[in-house]
């Protein structure tokens, strides 16, 4: 791209001439303030904090909405100069806050965003603190109801329009706009309706001042008195950096943290706002069922009933079975103690999607989620990424909006924010397309970078592993497959498998699926209805069919009170997401590092410490006896998971890899594509133990969402 | 000369006359000691004693839950919590000043920004046990009913010079 020369502060530069003024100041190193302008949202101009001087120019200039090549050298030839800190630029912004700031309540005490807030900040450099000459009446304007997450108070708004820019732009959700003009525009959701995006709660951290903020954290805690820990989400299986905030004993939020690689810097609302179901519902002492009920005992007890029970079992007849929120460590914990015992019955694909862990390209996202930028073509069969997996829903809208991303959706039909052509939920047409009688297999042929996503309605059927191998069908056929090497040295690889839970990759790295003649979920369910299983041990699993495990001793180790807990005759308090350090790999194949944030409540521990623990009792110890131990044991038997952050290389073509994917077999064709959540803020037991998850669902999903769209 | 007004002095008692004279010059000056519990020194409006937390004329506590005065204290003595009263308005659920803790700064009042947590006048509030010291939101606001005429008069007093 060509570039220009630039003086900034009397520092010469080069930029490219696609930058904005404000961002080649900023790689000069000069601070500019900023309301409106966001690196991920269109430029809007409007707030004019952003000024700065272009010496020879007859006005101050908004660097944001100035591009590089629009600045052209002075007459002499020498390259343009311009200033960031004279007192001109200073006396300008001085002036763009004095505006701002007329109609600004100044109610900083009381406001949520006190402590955080931009223009809190910038009035400290740019306020005239002993100087006021405003004394006519301030514009007060009614707040709106923007939904149960979003709260308003937009007497505060200095109409910045990043949320409706956000809204439109980013969440594909016009429900924001402006109206009126001039001092009478005010911020609104026109009838008055909830802003209907899984996405939402980002707006909260978009507002530069305290117009939008949380309404589940409302008044609740003040940024300065938080404890920030970097963890990883475990809502869904994308695995978005996340930052959590503690006060004491309690988690208050839960942001986003930076990595383009995976989140850009948005986090979905389960993900924001699931985390008051971490005081909630929560287990926290083990207990026993004696007569029926379960009754709280002490540690030793529960094991002791544990392992009179695991010795009167024969391994063949025992079972495990790993949830979706476990982490590495406790997998690979309870692989060892059930190998120990010769438990062969293990599963982790508790919807019982059919994949296996013969070839890990066959169940990853391999063209990684930064990767889908570059993609133009795009097959969906039986997923609907905009609640599997909403931050990614939004890299794919993104690049519909950036390029010409052609996408076509094999399922049920679901508004997914970008044009979407319908190919019907028939798994007729996915036979047509593998074998190229359908339109869109030519349009797979002819695009670059072609690629599908498989979700989990396709996998977790009876054919399954049909519908699998057929997709890795079309993917070779098609093309998908190209070059090998990373994103980066133009190595590519269309073929994708979209997961919802956020252990379900690390598991099936581990190998936790049936051994030889073992059973898989729907087989230990039907066992124990037969009476052929005795003893099963749940890690966590609650989204499967708890309720008819028939006659079988139920051990559930977790950290909430949910399906699962309420089936069991040992619970075994676990710890939380946020509860533990942990490995967890998301669905591109990446490793990602979570931290402690708090400690488990009352007597719950963290899981590798039961599992370590209860070998002990049974007499089968795991050779390990801190967190340290056990991953330096992790990364012995699996050295790809000591590779935090990176995803895995592309293979490249190998049609022998290919053709091993899924497994042939009768496709039932009338049975039509499904989606496989049925309600997006209730997938988990933390959301489910969630008040707020609990309004969203009746907002957006439920019976009230129901009747509003009749 | 010197040895003459010496031999004088000695003679007529002189100094002693003098010290007679300075402790009955004493004896019927009034006192400076005062008759503590039933007599009280004056203080300043700045006096920093006991704290209040105060409410406006229509009995509206004060206190928005803005958690400065905890941010700012040097003791970290107040613990705040706040969640949206009914009303949907800003208040604490809790407030707690650990009276044993705190250094009697002044720096919460200081900060406060709608003049609710201040320290009074009051200094007699000694407890026989350690548990009394530790103040409560209803405590606080007790305190403020009972010292609002003097809490008022010493923020009028002290507001030409805040």
């Amino acid at each position: 791209m060509p570039s220009r020369k630039l003086i900034v502060d009397s520092k010469e530069i080069e930029a490219d001439d696609g930058l904005t003024l404000l961002q080649a100041c900023e790689l000069a190193g000069a601070e500019i303030p900023r309301f409106c302008y966001h690196e991920r949202l269109s430029v809007a101009g409007n707030c004019r904090m952003c000024l700065v001087e272009w010496v020879g120019a007859p006005k101050p200039q908004a660097s944001c909405a100035l591009q590089v090549r629009d600045i052209f050298p002075n007459k002499d030839g020498t390259p343009a100069k311009i200033n960031t800190k004279s007192d001109y630029v200073r006396k300008a912004r001085e002036g763009v806050m004095e505006f701002l700031l007329i109609n600004h309540p100044l109610d900083c005490p009381i406001c949520d965003q006190g402590g955080e807030c931009d223009l809190q900040d910038q009035a400290l450099l740019y306020g005239r603190a002993a100087f006021h000459r405003f004394n006519e009446n301030k514009r007060a304007v009614e707040d709106k109801h923007m939904g149960p997450l979003v709260k308003t108070i937009m007497t505060r708004c200095i109409q910045c329009t990043r949320c409706v820019r956000f809204a439109t732009e980013v969440a594909g959700v016009p429900d924001l706009g402006a109206t009126g003009r001039g001092e009478d525009m005010e911020i609104t959701t026109y009838l008055e309706k909830a802003f209907a995006s899984e996405l939402s709660g980002n707006v909260v951290d978009l507002c530069p001042v305290g117009a939008l903020t949380s309404k589940p954290y409302a008044f609740n805690a003040r940024p300065w008195e938080l404890g920030k820990t970097q963890s990883v989400d475990v809502m869904d299986a994308q695995g978005c950096n996340i930052r959590v905030d503690t006060r004491g004993p309690q988690v208050m939020r839960v942001l986003p943290r930076l990595n383009e690689a995976v989140n850009e810097e948005w986090i979905g609302d389960k993900t924001r706002h699931a985390c008051d179901g971490l005081m909630r519902q929560r287990l926290d002492r083990p207990y026993v069922r004696k007569n029926g009920r379960l009754q709280p005992v002490s540690w030793g007890e529960a094991f002791t009933a544990i392992a009179k029970r695991v010795a009167d079992t024969k391994p063949e007849r025992m079972a495990a079975i790993v949830g979706d929120l476990a982490a590495a460590e406790e997998i690979k914990a309870l692989k060892d103690l059930m190998t120990a015992l010769g438990v062969v019955n293990l599963d982790c694909r508790q919807d019982g999607a059919k994949l296996t862990p013969a070839s890990r390209q066959g169940y990853l996202f391999n063209t990684t989620i930064a990767g889908v930028e570059a993609a133009d073509a795009l097959l969906l069969i039986g997923s609907n990424p905009r609640w599997e997996a909403p931050v990614l829903n939004a890299r794919l809208r993104k690049t519909w909006l950036n390029g010409n991303l052609t996408v076509a959706n094999l399922g049920e039909p679901f508004d997914l924010t970008y044009p979407v052509e319908q190919l019907g939920s028939s798994l007729g047409v996915l036979e047509a397309v593998a074998n190229c009688s359908h339109g869109f297999a030519q349009v797979l042929k002819d695009a670059k970078r072609p690629m599908l996503i498989l979700g989990p309605g396709a996998l977790a059927r009876a054919d399954g592993a049909a519908i699998l191998k057929l997709a890795a069908r079309i993917a070779s056929d098609t093309g998908m497959i190209g070059p090998a090497g990373s994103a980066a040295e133009g190595g590519w690889n269309g073929f994708n498998v979209l997961h919802t839970a956020a252990s379900r990759v690390a598991a099936l790295d581990l190998g936790f699926v049936p051994g030889e003649s073992g059973r898989d979920v729907a087989g230990i369910v039907d066992g124990a209805q037969k009476g052929e299983i005795d003893f099963i041990y749940l890690l966590g699993a609650d989204e499967f069919d708890v309720g008819h495990l028939g006659r079988a001793f139920v051990v559930y180790q977790g950290s909430h009170g949910d399906a699962g807990a309420h089936n069991a005759d040992v619970v075994l308090p676990g710890a939380a997401y946020t509860e533990k350090d942990g490995l967890y790999i998301n669905f591109e194949g990446r490793v990602q590092l979570a931290e402690r944030a708090t400690f488990p409540p009352g007597e719950a521990r963290e899981d590798w410490a039961i599992l370590r623990a209860l070998s002990d009792v049974l007499g089968r110890r795991l050779p390990y006896d801190s967190l340290a131990a056990l991953r330096a044991a992790l990364l012995r038997q699996y050295p790809h998971m000591g590779e935090i952050g990176t995803v895995p290389r592309q293979a490249g073509a190998d049609p022998a890899v290919w053709e091993a994917i899924g497994s042939g077999g009768p496709l039932d064709v009338s049975l039509p594509l499904k989606n496989a959540i049925a309600d997006y803020y209730l997938t988990n037991p933390i959301a489910r133990a969630s008040q707020t998850m609990a309004l969203c669902s009746r907002e957006f999903v439920g019976p009230a969402h129901k009747m509003a769209a009749e | 000369m010197a040895f003459l007004d010496r031999t004088a002095r000695a003679i007529f008692f002189w100094e002693f006359l003098k010290s007679f004279g300075l402790s009955l010059r004493y004896f019927f000056a009034p006192k400076a000691t005062v008759n503590y519990p039933f007599e009280k020194g004056p203080i300043s409006p700045r006096f920093r004693g006991e704290h209040a937390l105060r409410r406006y004329p229509n009995g509206e506590e004060r206190c928005i839950a803005c958690k400065l005065c905890e941010a700012v204290c040097p003791a970290q003595a107040i613990t705040i919590e706040a969640e949206p009263r009914d009303d949907g308005s800003r208040r604490t659920t809790r407030y707690d000043i650990d009276m044993v803790k705190c250094i009697y700064c002044g720096l919460c009042q200081e900060a406060c920004p709608v003049d609710a947590i201040v320290e009074g006048p009051n200094f007699e509030y000694s407890t026989e046990t350690r548990e009394e010291l530790y103040y409560n939101k209803e405590k606080l606001l007790a305190n403020g009913d009972r010292w609002e005429r003097e809490l008022a008069r010493n923020l009028e007093l002290d507001a030409p010079y805040r």
